[in-house]
């Protein structure tokens, strides 16, 4: 049989890995490094752009640049991350061969001429409509295309991932239940099939409107229904990086969750209650009623809300469990300090975790409220929150395990590893100088999405206050830093896959399809006796608790700052 | 066995919670409760909040509608392009046009007075950001929206645009005074 040549047993993780798999989890992961080193560069020109001092590009080049920053690093490089992790957490997690690997390279593929089309749109210079292209502000209609087309390469490739899993349960490739990891993924995919499905219905019209079939879009349905697009594919990225946390806690720790059902619980409650998050975009749009906006802005009782923090507990717990076992007792920290921040597997990780948390997730929540939104809409305080999430989080999450990644699937060794040890936190730094800063100038009114807050020239103009310029210059110090360390990442990671040192391993073997199979499972009544693990018993993770205490404070605080603020402008009915 | 690997035990959805999960769920829970209840708290006792009031409305009513208000209370001129600056009376109805790349006209209302402040854009999608205050709305085309304001303060104040209007995004701005009865 066919199949049976085209495993291998990886001596590093143990896992049957399906080689076909294999090479397209390395495509895909070589179409988002291409991806985040053109959207990196794109980075550099906007920050030094809106770096007060330096003011670089013309306006025209800015806004074209700050579309095309926009949709390579939000669209491109995290959607060909994540159907590479899709197919990590099906096929290599369950030891499974992929469910038609020819539809997967047609994914694929579609997915790149979708990308390179909507990128050529942009360069043309009649597409600078940002990220967003709200409507009716009219993009060159192969923007429209190139996005609908990557999008069906998208779901395409969430089939794959969904028939491998189908086709491990059927093959018996695992036992019991598939592993929280892989169930992360699984959320992810959930999520991509709704969140795609809502793109469609938005962006089928909107291409031909601009091709001239349709008369008008309508631009608060484009919002509300966009929204449901733009926002869920956040949501996709947070299911994905939770999923690369476990990961990492998994392989450098050997760390097992504290309890699976909590933590698969909350991947369910993103499914149940994030779908319905386009509303916090529009909390300050006429035509919605405050009870739509209140209901479906905090997710029905902030339930993704509570879902995320409980991530924040488990994964670091399940840490500091692992940790304590292996002996580092000492004080509430001791398994912190003593955990190998060199690693940049786990230093990247980590980082996420925390800046995600206290950065991205208060900021979030705060955006997300219907009155204090009034006091940020559209302010830089928004993209200040979202480089929070998606780079803090997703980005360096991603960086993080790709450390893992090169020697794992693409058989390399890490090139450079003085700079790789250095370079997580030299990006998530920078980030969070970045983020921080830019949130402080939000709340000082600076817009985002402009190229000229001095007005000059402009007797109508506004006069910001000289902290607000303060802000923007150190906020595009941090953005150079982020830069930095980005192509260093990208540095490493394409001198590692063409010119690292491969691995050959003395335990490389090609195994049999039979061998896939899972062994059989222990009686489960010797098993139940079993779970009287440290998790259970004792308070098992001071440390963390701790922490998760200062994260509370810091919330309630920050909130109520916030209400004050709010309290103190013109009254408005 | 770790994340990676399937849950050791067959009925994981059976074993106990570590006693440290579900104390932080319970808290985490009640905070998420509170904030969730935070939003209909300040409708009823807070200051600061959005009117649920809007129409479908054209660019040529709109226009019309604020054209008749600048007619009837145009105060002055400002600038070469002689845009006109208006002072309605307190307790009316503003309009305040959004158009590339304009606000239009300029507005001068009196302390501590409340207004009706009509808000729609003529063409593309536009952002009310009234500086420094900090207040920002969202202007869309064929919405028009309606607020009531109570300027508290006077002063003279900016409105900016905040929502990206094409290439003069960044010129598109106004004052607004506030001025004592």
């Amino acid at each position: 049989m066919a199949l049976n040549r085209m495993f291998r047993a990886c001596p590093m993780t143990g896992l049957k890995v399906h080689e076909p798999t294999e090479a397209l989890i390395k495509a895909n992961a070589v179409a988002a490094v291409v991806s985040l080193a053109v959207g990196g560069v794109l980075a550099l020109l906007i920050t030094l752009t809106r770096w007060p001092a330096v003011h670089l590009l013309p306006p025209d080049w800015f806004y074209l640049l700050l579309t095309a920053h926009g949709l390579n690093m939000l669209i491109y490089w995290i959607i060909f991350f994540e159907v590479a992790i899709l197919y990590f957490g099906s096929s290599l997690l369950l030891g499974c061969r992929l469910a038609t690997p020819r539809v997967a390279w047609f994914a694929f593929w579609l997915m790149v001429l979708g990308a390179l089309m909507n990128n050529y749109a942009v360069f043309r210079g009649d597409s600078s409509v940002m990220f967003t292209s709200y409507v009716p502000m009219p993009a060159h209609p192969t923007f429209y295309l190139g996005l609908i087309l990557f999008a069906v390469g998208a779901l395409i490739a969430c089939f794959v991932f969904f028939g491998t899993l189908v086709i491990a349960k059927e093959e018996r490739t695992y036992n019991g239940s598939v592993p929280l990891v892989t169930f992360g993924a699984l959320t992810a995919a959930i999520i991509a099939v709704f969140t795609i499905a809502s793109g469609a219905i938005i962006l089928i019209p909107t291409f031909m409107w601009s091709i001239g079939l349709v008369d008008s879009v309508d631009s608060l349905m484009y919002r509300t229904i966009y929204w449901a697009f733009g926002h869920s594919a956040q949501q996709i990225n947070v299911s994905a990086h939770v999923a690369v946390w476990y990961t990492v806690a998994a392989i450098i720790f050997g760390a097992k969750p504290m309890s699976e059902k909590v933590s698969r619980m909350a991947f369910l409650l993103y499914i149940l209650f994030i779908t319905i998050a386009s509303a916090h975009h529009l909390l300050t749009d006429p035509g919605l009623t405050s009870n739509w906006k209140i209901l479906n802005t905090s997710y029905a009782i902030y339930l993704a809300v509570l879902a995320s923090m409980v991530h924040g507990l488990t994964v670091p717990g399940a840490i500091e469990v692992a940790q304590r076992k292996k002996g580092y007792t000492r004080g509430l920290f001791e398994w912190l300090r003593k955990a190998p921040w060199g690693n940049p597997v786990f230093s990247g990780m980590f980082m996420s975790l925390v800046g995600f948390g206290f950065l991205g997730g208060i900021s979030g929540v705060i955006l997300g409220t219907e009155q204090l939104n009034i006091i940020m809409h559209n302010t830089i305080y928004v993209p200040g929150h979202f480089h929070a999430t998606v780079v803090i989080g997703t980005t360096l999450a991603f960086m993080a395990i790709t450390y893992f990644v090169l020697p794992a699937i693409f058989r390399r060794e890490v090139s450079f590893t003085k700079m790789a040890q250095w370079q997580p936190y030299i990006f998530g730094i920078g980030m969070t100088m970045l983020a921080l800063f830019m949130m402080g100038a939000g709340t000082l009114g600076v817009p985002r999405r402009h190229w000229d807050i001095s007005f000059s020239g402009n007797p109508m103009g506004y006069e910001f206050p000289g902290a607000a310029y303060l802000m923007m210059g150190l906020a595009s110090i941090g953005g150079v830093l982020a830069v930095v360390g980005g192509a260093m990442y990208v540095l490493i990671v394409v001198h590692s896959v063409f010119l690292g040192k491969r691995i050959e391993t003395p335990g490389f073997e090609r195994v049999r399809m039979r061998e896939g199979y899972a062994p059989a499972m222990q009686p489960s009544g010797v098993a139940l006796q079993a779970h009287g693990s440290a998790a259970h018993h004792a308070w098992a993770a001071p440390g963390t608790f701790t922490l998760a205490v200062v994260f509370l404070a810091s919330f309630i605080l920050y909130y109520f700052v916030n209400w004050k603020y709010l309290a103190t402008v013109w009254p408005l009915k | 066995m770790s994340a990676i690997q399937p849950p050791e035990e067959r009925v994981w959805w059976k074993e106990p919670i570590a006693p440290i999960e579900i104390t932080w769920i319970l808290i985490a829970f009640v905070w998420c409760l509170f904030m969730f209840i935070m939003m209909p708290y300040w409708h009823i006792f807070g200051k600061q909040n959005l009117a649920n009031e809007a129409y479908r409305s054209t660019p040529e009513l709109f226009t019309a509608k604020a054209q008749a208000m600048v007619d009837k209370y145009k105060v002055r001129e400002e600038t070469e392009q002689a845009i006109p600056v208006v002072r309605p009376p307190a307790g009316s109805d503003v309009y305040l046009v959004a158009r590339l790349w304009q606000w239009w006209p300029l507005l001068e209302l009196e302390e501590g007075q409340t207004y009706r402040l009509h808000l729609m854009s003529l063409d593309w999608l536009h952002g009310f950001s009234l500086q420094p205050e900090n207040i920002n709305i969202q202007v869309h085309p064929g919405y028009e929206h309606i607020l009531q304001v109570q300027p508290n303060r006077a002063g003279t104040y900016s409105i900016i645009c905040n929502e990206y209007c094409g290439i003069n995004h960044h010129t598109m701005a106004a004052k607004l005074y506030v001025v004592k009865k």
